[in-house]
C-alpha cells in the first residue's frame, strides 16, 4: 500500500468550453417579463438580462482560472473520492490550521477574498498571530471535485473526508469553518470529535428547528418567523433538490442562463443587500461563481447534497468540542446564543456583525475575517 | 417512520383549519420542508368569488386561429437538441431522484431523430380553434360543434403539465358518439380553451389571474359562444377552475364533473376508513416527496422559467417526469403513452415558451393558505375516480361539500391524465356522469 498521494491541481479553462459557453448565451431563449415588480416570482427579468450581458460581452472568461491558479490547488483521493483544494501556508509558522467549507449555490470562490487576510495578517491589518493556514476543499460533486456515483456522500461522511484530509497534510490540530452546507459539515466534525479537530468556528449554526424551551420570547419569535417564511416562501429550491435533484439537474446542466438565474436568486435573496447583490458582490465575483458550477457540470451533483442530507443531517447536533459563531445580520434567520447553549456545551465565542448576510466570507471579507480571528482566538 | 407521523399530524392540523403553529413548522425545514409544503397550501380560498365581468375587452370578436410554428422556431429545436449537455448519471437507477438519464437521452434522441411537429400541428388544425379577448387576455381555444342539434355544450379544461393536447381524443368520442359507440343523445359540443399563460393563450403581464378569475372568464366565453345551457370538466388545476366554476355559478352553467375532487374535510376523522387513511396518506406523499416541482412552481416560477425557456432537454424532463408519475402505467409511461403524444405536450409547451408562465398558476393560487378542500359547492356535481389517481376522494368526502352529488364512479384504469390515458373510458364517464342534467 503506497501512501495516499496529493499532486498539484491546475484549473484550466479549455476554448472549447468557452465557445460552447458563448454560443449557448448567444443563444438564449428568455422568459417573458415576472407580472410583479419585485423577487417575488424569482430573480427579474431585467436583472438576469443585465448579468447574462455581463457574462457575454464585460466579464473576462479566463478570470476564474487566473485567480484560482494565483493559489496552490491540489488533488488527492479520500474515501475512494477525488477531491479539490486549495491549500495555503501562512509564512507564520504558528499559523493555526484552518478548513473552510462552502456550501451551495457557493464554491470555494468564496473564499478566495479571504485567503490574503487569513494567511498573512500582518499586510491586511492583523498581527502575526492571527496567521491561519488554510485549506478550501470543494466538497464532493461540487466544483472540481470528483461526483459520487453512489449514494452515502452524506454530511457525517464528508466530515470524515475532511478529518483525513488534515491528517494527510500533516495537521495535528486545526480549526474548521463553515456556513450553509459548509457549516452542516463543520457541525459534523465536530460532532464526530476528529482527531485533531480543536474547535469549530460556524456563521449558520444548525439551530433549527429551534430548540425552545417554554413559551418562546418575543426575540425567539422573531427567529422562529424568520425560519417559517423561509419554510413558506424560499424552500421550494431546497425541496425541490432534496427529492428531484437530477430532473432539475437536466435544464441546468445544458442552460447557462438557468444555472446563472438558479444561483443569482440566490444571492440576490440571502445576501444583506436589500434584493441588490451587485451592490456587495462584484457581478465578476458572481459570474466566478456561477463560471465554477456551469464549467464542471455541477448543478445536479450539488443538488443531490439535498437529496442525501437535508431532511436528516442539516438538523441541530450536541457538541461538546469548543464552537464559536458569528451571526450576521442579513442570514436567512438570526440563530440565538440561548438555542445554540442548549446544544453546544463549550461556547468559546457568539458575535453578531453589523453588516453580511448568508455568503459572509463572500459579500463581507474583512468583517468574516474579523470575525473569525476573534472567533478561533480562545484556541490558539 | 418518524416523517410519516410527522407529516399526518400536520396535515391534520392543517384540515382542521388551524393555523400551523410556529414551532411545528420551523421543526418541518428540517425534515425537507414536507410540512412548510403543506402549511403554504395547495389551493386558494374560494369564498370571495366577484361576478363576472366582461367589461374591459375592446371586442367580442371570436377569431379563427391555426397553429403555425415557424420553420425557424423548429430549426432551433433540432440544433438544441443537438447540442444538448447531459448531466452526469447520479446516484440512483430509479426515478426517486427524477427521470433517469437513459430515459431522457431515449426521450431526447426521438425528439431530435423521430418526432415531427409537422404531423402534430397538422392534427391539431383539423380542429376549429379561435382566439377571443376576454378581461383583456387573448384565449385560445378549440370549438368543436355536435352534428347532433341537442348536443349538451361542455368546457374541458386542462391542467398543468397538460394542455389541450390532453384532450384531443377525447373529441371524437364526445362529439360523434354515434361512431364511437355510444349514443346520439350523448352528444356533446366541445370547448377546450388553454388556460391564461398556457399554450396559445395570452401571458398575463399582470398578477390576479387566479382560479376564480380563469372561471369567471370561462362563463364569459360561453355565454359569447351562445351557449344558455352548458356543463363543465376539469382535472388537475382543470379542476381548480372547474370547483371554482362551481362558486362563480356563471349563467347556463348547470353542473360539472371532476376528475380530481378537492373535497378534503375540514377536520380530519379521528377514525379514518381505510379509504380515508388512503387518501391522507396518498396526499401526505404527494406533499413531501413530490412536492419540490409544486413548491418551486409556487414561489419562484420566473427563477426555474430561465432554465425550461432555454433548454429543451429541461422542458421535456420536467414534464415527461410527471406523466411517468401521475399515470396508470404498469412500469413505463410509453405503455400507456406514446412517445409522440408526450412529445405533442412537450413541444406545445416549447414553441409557445410558457414554462414560467404556465408555473404562475401555482404562484396565484397556492402562494398562500389552502388545501385540498375547495369548500362547498350546491352546483351539482359529478366525479369520476381514476385509480392513479394523485389521492383518490372518498365518496363520502365529496358528499360532506357537494349536496347535489348526481354522479360518482370509480373506474378500474386511469391516472392523473384521466382524458389522455384512457379517452374512450374518460368520454364514457363524461355521458354517464352528465346524463341526468340534459334537458
Amino acid at each position: 500500500m503506497t501512501a495516499p498521494s496529493i499532486t498539484p491541481f491546475k484549473v484550466n479553462i479549455p476554448p472549447a468550453a468557452v465557445s460552447d459557453l458563448r454560443e449557448r448565451l448567444s443563444h438564449a431563449r428568455l422568459p417573458e417579463k415576472e407580472t410583479v415588480n419585485d423577487w417575488t416570482q424569482g430573480a427579474p427579468l431585467d436583472n438576469v438580462q443585465a448579468l447574462i450581458r455581463h457574462w457575454r460581452s464585460g466579464y473576462d472568461m479566463q478570470r476564474l482560472a487566473k485567480r484560482l491558479q494565483a493559489f496552490p490547488g491540489y488533488w488527492t483521493t479520500l474515501d475512494g473520492l477525488g477531491v479539490h483544494f486549495l491549500h495555503v501556508r501562512s509564512r507564520h509558522e504558528n499559523a493555526m490550521p484552518l478548513i473552510l467549507t462552502h456550501g451551495w449555490p457557493g464554491s470555494i470562490v468564496e473564499f478566495l477574498n479571504v485567503i490574503g487576510p487569513l494567511t498573512d495578517p500582518t499586510a491586511h491589518g492583523g498581527k502575526a498571530e492571527d496567521a491561519f493556514h488554510v485549506v478550501i476543499p470543494s466538497l464532493p460533486g461540487y466544483g472540481f471535485s470528483e461526483k459520487p456515483g453512489a449514494k452515502g456522500w452524506g454530511l457525517p461522511r464528508i466530515a470524515r473526508a475532511w478529518g483525513t484530509l488534515m491528517q494527510r497534510l500533516g495537521y495535528e490540530r486545526y480549526a474548521a469553518q463553515g456556513g450553509d452546507w459548509g457549516a452542516g459539515v463543520t457541525t459534523w466534525m465536530a460532532k464526530q470529535q476528529l482527531q485533531g479537530l480543536a474547535g469549530i468556528h460556524l456563521n449558520l449554526p444548525l439551530l433549527f428547528p429551534p430548540p425552545v424551551v417554554g413559551e418562546p420570547n418575543d426575540e425567539e419569535k422573531a427567529s422562529i418567523a424568520q425560519l417559517v417564511a423561509f419554510g413558506a416562501d424560499k424552500s421550494g429550491y431546497a425541496v425541490l433538490q432534496s427529492t428531484r435533484p437530477q430532473t432539475l439537474g437536466y435544464s441546468l446542466a445544458d442552460s447557462p442562463v438557468g444555472q446563472a438565474a438558479w444561483i443569482y436568486e440566490k444571492l440576490g435573496e440571502w445576501s444583506d443587500s436589500g434584493h441588490r447583490p451587485e451592490t456587495v458582490i462584484s457581478p465578476d465575483d458572481m459570474l466566478d461563481n456561477i463560471m465554477l458550477y456551469w464549467l464542471t457540470d455541477t448543478a445536479a451533483s450539488s443538488a443531490r447534497l439535498y437529496a442525501e442530507s437535508f431532511a436528516t443531517d442539516f438538523s441541530p447536533q450536541k457538541l461538546d468540542l469548543p464552537v464559536a459563531v458569528s451571526v450576521f445580520p442579513g442570514e436567512l434567520y438570526r440563530p440565538l446564543r440561548v438555542w445554540g447553549e442548549r446544544m453546544y456545551s463549550n461556547i468559546i465565542y457568539w458575535g453578531e456583525a453589523s453588516r453580511g448576510g448568508h455568503f459572509a466570507a463572500f459579500e463581507q471579507p474583512a468583517l468574516f475575517v474579523q470575525e473569525l480571528r476573534r472567533g478561533l482566538r480562545p484556541l490558539r | 417512520m418518524q416523517d410519516k407521523e410527522f407529516l399526518m399530524s400536520d396535515i391534520s392540523t392543517l384540515l382542521s383549519a388551524k393555523p400551523v403553529s410556529r414551532r411545528d413548522a420551523a421543526a418541518g425545514l428540517a425534515r425537507g420542508g414536507a410540512a412548510l409544503a403543506l402549511s403554504s397550501g395547495l389551493l386558494p380560498g374560494f369564498a370571495a368569488a366577484s361576478t363576472a365581468d366582461d367589461a374591459g375587452s375592446a371586442t367580442d370578436a371570436v377569431t379563427p386561429f391555426r397553429v403555425t410554428v415557424a420553420q425557424s422556431s423548429i430549426d432551433d429545436l433540432k440544433r438544441r437538441l443537438a447540442a444538448t449537455r447531459w448531466p452526469d448519471r447520479g446516484t440512483v437507477d430509479d426515478w426517486s431522484q427524477g427521470v433517469p438519464i437513459d430515459a431522457a437521452r431515449r426521450l431526447i434522441k426521438h425528439w431530435h431523430e423521430r418526432y415531427d411537429w409537422r404531423k402534430f400541428e397538422r392534427k391539431l388544425n383539423a380542429f376549429p380553434q379561435f382566439r377571443t379577448v376576454i378581461d383583456g387576455l387573448g384565449i385560445h381555444f378549440l370549438h368543436v360543434k355536435s352534428r347532433h342539434a341537442d348536443a349538451l355544450p361542455l368546457i374541458l379544461t386542462h391542467g398543468w403539465p397538460g394542455s389541450v393536447v390532453e384532450f384531443i381524443k377525447t373529441i371524437g368520442p364526445l362529439t360523434d358518439p354515434t361512431a364511437h359507440g355510444g349514443r346520439a343523445e350523448d352528444a356533446f359540443h366541445v370547448v377546450i380553451p388553454s388556460q391564461p399563460g398556457f399554450g396559445w393563450s395570452d401571458k398575463p403581464s399582470q398578477p390576479g389571474w387566479n382560479v376564480v378569475r380563469t372561471a369567471q372568464a370561462w362563463g364569459v366565453l360561453m355565454k359569447r359562444l351562445g351557449y344558455s345551457r352548458w356543463v363543465a370538466q376539469g382535472g388537475d388545476w382543470g379542476s381548480g377552475v372547474t370547483h371554482a366554476l362551481g362558486h362563480v355559478r356563471p349563467d347556463g352553467l348547470v353542473a360539472a364533473h371532476v376528475n380530481w375532487p378537492l373535497v378534503f374535510p375540514q377536520q380530519f376523522p379521528e377514525q379514518p376508513t381505510p379509504e380515508e387513511k388512503a387518501a391522507m396518506e396518498a396526499a401526505g406523499r404527494f406533499a413531501s416527496d413530490q412536492f419540490g416541482y409544486f413548491k418551486e412552481q409556487a414561489t419562484r416560477p420566473q427563477t426555474i422559467g430561465y432554465a425550461l425557456a432555454d433548454s429543451p432537454v429541461g422542458q421535456a424532463t420536467w414534464i415527461y417526469e410527471k406523466f411517468q408519475a401521475w399515470t396508470d402505467n404498469p412500469g413505463r409511461v410509453e405503455q400507456v403513452l406514446s412517445t409522440d403524444e408526450m412529445l405533442d405536450n412537450i413541444s406545445l409547451y416549447w414553441f409557445t415558451n410558457t414554462a414560467a408562465s404556465s408555473a404562475r398558476i401555482y404562484w396565484e393560487n397556492a402562494r398562500n393558505g389552502g388545501g385540498f378542500d375547495a369548500g362547498r359547492i350546491e352546483l351539482p356535481m359529478a366525479a369520476t375516480i381514476f385509480p392513479k389517481e394523485i389521492y383518490r376522494a372518498p365518496r363520502s368526502w365529496a358528499q360532506a361539500h357537494w349536496p347535489n352529488l348526481i354522479y360518482w364512479n370509480e373506474v378500474d384504469r386511469g391516472g392523473h391524465f384521466a382524458a389522455f390515458e384512457q379517452p374512450q373510458l374518460f368520454s364514457e364517464e363524461l355521458r354517464k356522469a352528465f346524463r341526468s342534467v340534459r334537458a
